[in-house]
């Protein structure tokens, strides 16, 4: 990526078979004064070095939290995590002291958010705000730290970065904006990076630009990425894995491909019939009845069975597991097979 | 429900006609002796037909001008210049008894549910309100009925009247504002953006009511929006937005299927498909940089500064949104063309 070899040799190697990140039935509750929101039910995923996983749902579904867990950046309170791991390359993250994650967060694993305007800070310049993590985080001097900002906004595609180095965020568009974001998460040259919704802000147009931009850094930098999103389009363009989240739980998971041709949980199936499409017009859209759920009052058995058209007695009564459907494929249906195997629906 | 004030009248008829619509924003400078010193662009001379039953889609990214089209729709924007008619009557010169008449035939649903109802209101005087500064609309022994009609077409339980907006999600608050809309039963509603704040699963049920109460009403709808499926799905004619000006308008075939501009080409081109297999086959047109500021805009073709196909007579004469050679609908490009098939 550049002459600077700021990367350090990992606290350990990914041990052999180990995945590079792994999230093992992680439960997170809320605690309000309301109640408790059980937000995050068990949900387990995992990445490997240089892939990249889509994380996709609607709001309220647990995908942000998810995230800002394995960060270490979740409110607390009101945020609980009761049960689970993160391990990261052999470390288990939630037994580790502050100071060690801090090590980990940034160095090993950044995140871009989806508002860059409030994610950057608007009274200072863009170049000292990149800049400032290679100081505290590197020990480099200004003129270094200067230099090898300006070559991270090379790396973003921002035209003219020695002369923007010294504009402040709100000069910048709002592509260029997520541009800067992205340049400050690459300064540690992260292994994994954890991109929040990073284009639901931008124009079509940009968006492109912007997702082309984080394929090519993932690819160049043999990054792993974990891409949360709401939308089907942008991870049916990027994304080799996709876990599919529904009131906090991962409910479908498979690689990107199978589960756009045959979903196999009805809510997948669901959200990919509701959206219209740019190739075909018209006709009445498919819908997935009713609301999603409160999470202080999650229905019995599976969560979903209050809008299912699959819906049978058995789904108000047990919880689903999850089915492994071959190929790494899971579905936390109890009729995961006959829903991927009924085409018409 | 009853039907419009003219169920009578043929589909295809032009009910809103909207001629070189411009709007700008003043730039000042000073405090007490404010200095005019440039103006921002925001609507570039538009000019549209609404035919009565149809919807036109109006598409583009933030800042083309959209939204500011629909508050001088609305006479919430007073336009710098322009002409517009809606069924006869001239929207921008009139006032007074004229003008409420004309705002009762036309009326907004806004894009977000969560700041566009007042949170102190019952939904019952949310949507009931119109007919304050309406009485004619609705006798007022009669109001609470017609409320409660109004919640049932829009698919809401009649017996919630009561209740706050908090009480409702998001998909149920953007029902709310649909029936608050309808309540003067208006021949002509503009949507601004109405389902982009919502999630995936809700949004296409927001989509099916307002095409089931196209149908049953015979409304006509100015949709603006910027997700050019949603837009596909609902409209039958497009305009395409950039810079304050239609760079293309046409029937939905004609935009998405034999997009003569450049700029539509790059659009379309730019949408997220969800089919992983098109991944490999789709090509992208990516535009150079950013779009340039309304405040000052390229001259001539607003586009040719991130245009491919840009030479030197863009920079000097204006194109005008006339029919080409490539494809008899309206598109305000020197070279348009069909892009060459995949």
């Amino acid at each position: 990526m550049s002459q600077h070899a700021v990367r350090p040799t990992p606290a350990s190697p990914t041990p052999p078979g180990g995945h590079l990140l792994e999230v093992r039935d992680l439960h997170v509750e809320f605690r309000t004064g309301e109640g408790v929101a059980k937000v995050i039910n068990g949900v387990s995923y995992h990445l490997d070095p240089g892939e990249t996983l889509a994380v996709l749902g609607e709001s309220g579904s647990g995908k942000s939290v998810t995230a800002q867990a394995i960060m270490g950046i979740l409110d607390t309170p009101p945020a609980h995590i009761s049960s689970g791991e993160i391990r990261y390359s052999g470390h288990d993250l939630l037994g580790l002291p502050e100071e060690q994650r801090r090590q980990i967060r940034g160095k090993e694993i950044a995140m871009i958010f989806q508002d860059a305007l409030s994610a950057l800070n608007p009274v200072f310049p863009v170049g000292w705000q990149i800049g400032e993590t290679l100081r505290q985080r590197l020990g480099m001097s200004r003129a270094d730290a200067r230099r090898r900002s300006v070559e991270l906004m090379d790396l973003v595609q921002i035209p003219a970065a020695a002369r923007r180095l010294g504009d402040y965020p709100h000069q910048f568009s709002g592509g260029m904006r997520q541009r800067v974001m992205i340049a400050m998460a690459l300064a540690m040259e992260p292994r994994v990076l954890i991109a929040d919704e990073p284009t639901t802000a931008l124009d079509v147009t940009v968006q492109a630009q912007i997702m082309d931009l984080l394929a090519d850094l993932r690819r160049n930098l043999d990054m792993a990425m974990i891409l949360i999103t709401h939308d089907l389009g942008v991870v049916a363009d990027v994304a080799d894995r996709i876990a599919v989240m529904y009131a906090g739980r991962i409910v479908e998971h498979a690689d990107v491909r199978s589960l756009y041709r045959a979903p196999a949980h009805p809510y997948t199936k669901g959200l990919l019939n509701s959206i219209p499409r740019l190739d075909q017009r018209g006709g009445k859209l498919s819908t997935i009845r009713g609301l999603p759920p409160n999470l202080m009052r999650i229905p019995s058995g599976c969560p979903f069975h209050p809008r299912c058209p699959y819906v049978q007695q058995v789904c108000v009564d047990v919880v689903p597991h999850d089915l492994v459907l071959g190929d790494g494929r899971t579905s936390a249906c109890h009729f995961a097979q006959e829903v991927r195997d009924d085409r018409a629906g | 429900m009853t039907a419009p004030a003219s169920p009578t009248t043929v589909r295809g008829e032009t009910l809103l006609d909207v001629d070189h619509v411009v709007k700008h924003f003043p730039i000042t400078q000073g405090v007490v002796f404010k200095k005019k010193t440039g103006a921002v662009k925001a609507v570039d001379g538009v000019s549209f037909q609404l035919r009565r039953g149809e919807t036109l889609g109006i598409v583009g990214e933030s800042g083309c001008g959209k939204s500011t089209l629909a508050r001088l729709l609305m006479r919430l924007e007073k336009p710098t210049a322009g002409r517009a008619t809606l069924a006869g009557r001239d929207l921008f010169a009139a006032s007074g008894g004229e003008l409420r008449r004309i705002r009762r035939n036309m009326q907004m649903v806004m894009q977000d549910p969560y700041t566009s109802l007042n949170p102190r209101m019952t939904v019952g005087d949310i949507i009931g309100e119109p007919f304050e500064i309406h009485p004619e609309a609705a006798p007022k022994g009669s109001r609470q009925r017609r409320v409660q009609e109004l919640l049932d077409v829009v698919g809401l339980n009649p017996e919630h009247i009561n209740r706050y907006p908090h009480q409702f999600s998001g998909g149920q608050r953007q029902r709310i504002g649909i029936a608050r809309a309808l309540a003067l039963r208006p021949e002509v509603i503009v949507c601004d953006e109405p389902v982009s704040a919502l999630d995936v699963s809700i949004q296409a049920q927001v989509i099916n009511l307002l095409e089931e109460l196209q149908d049953e009403l015979g409304l006509s709808y100015i949709f603006i929006a910027h997700d050019l499926s949603v837009v596909r799905h609902i409209s039958d004619r497009i305009a395409v937005m950039y810079l304050g000006r239609i760079v293309e308008i046409g029937t939905e075939d004609e935009i998405y299927d034999r997009a003569t501009h450049p700029y539509t080409q790059a659009l379309l081109s730019a949408a997220p498909v969800p089919d992983p297999d098109a991944r490999e086959h789709r090509s992208i047109i990516r535009l150079r940089g950013d779009v340039p500021s309304p405040a000052d805009p390229p001259s001539g073709c607003h586009f040719r500064t991130r245009c491919w196909k840009a030479q030197d007579i863009c920079a000097v004469q204006d194109p005008q949104a006339v029919p080409r050679a490539a494809d008899p609908h309206p598109s305000a490009c020197h070279f348009a063309e069909l892009r060459p098939g995949p």
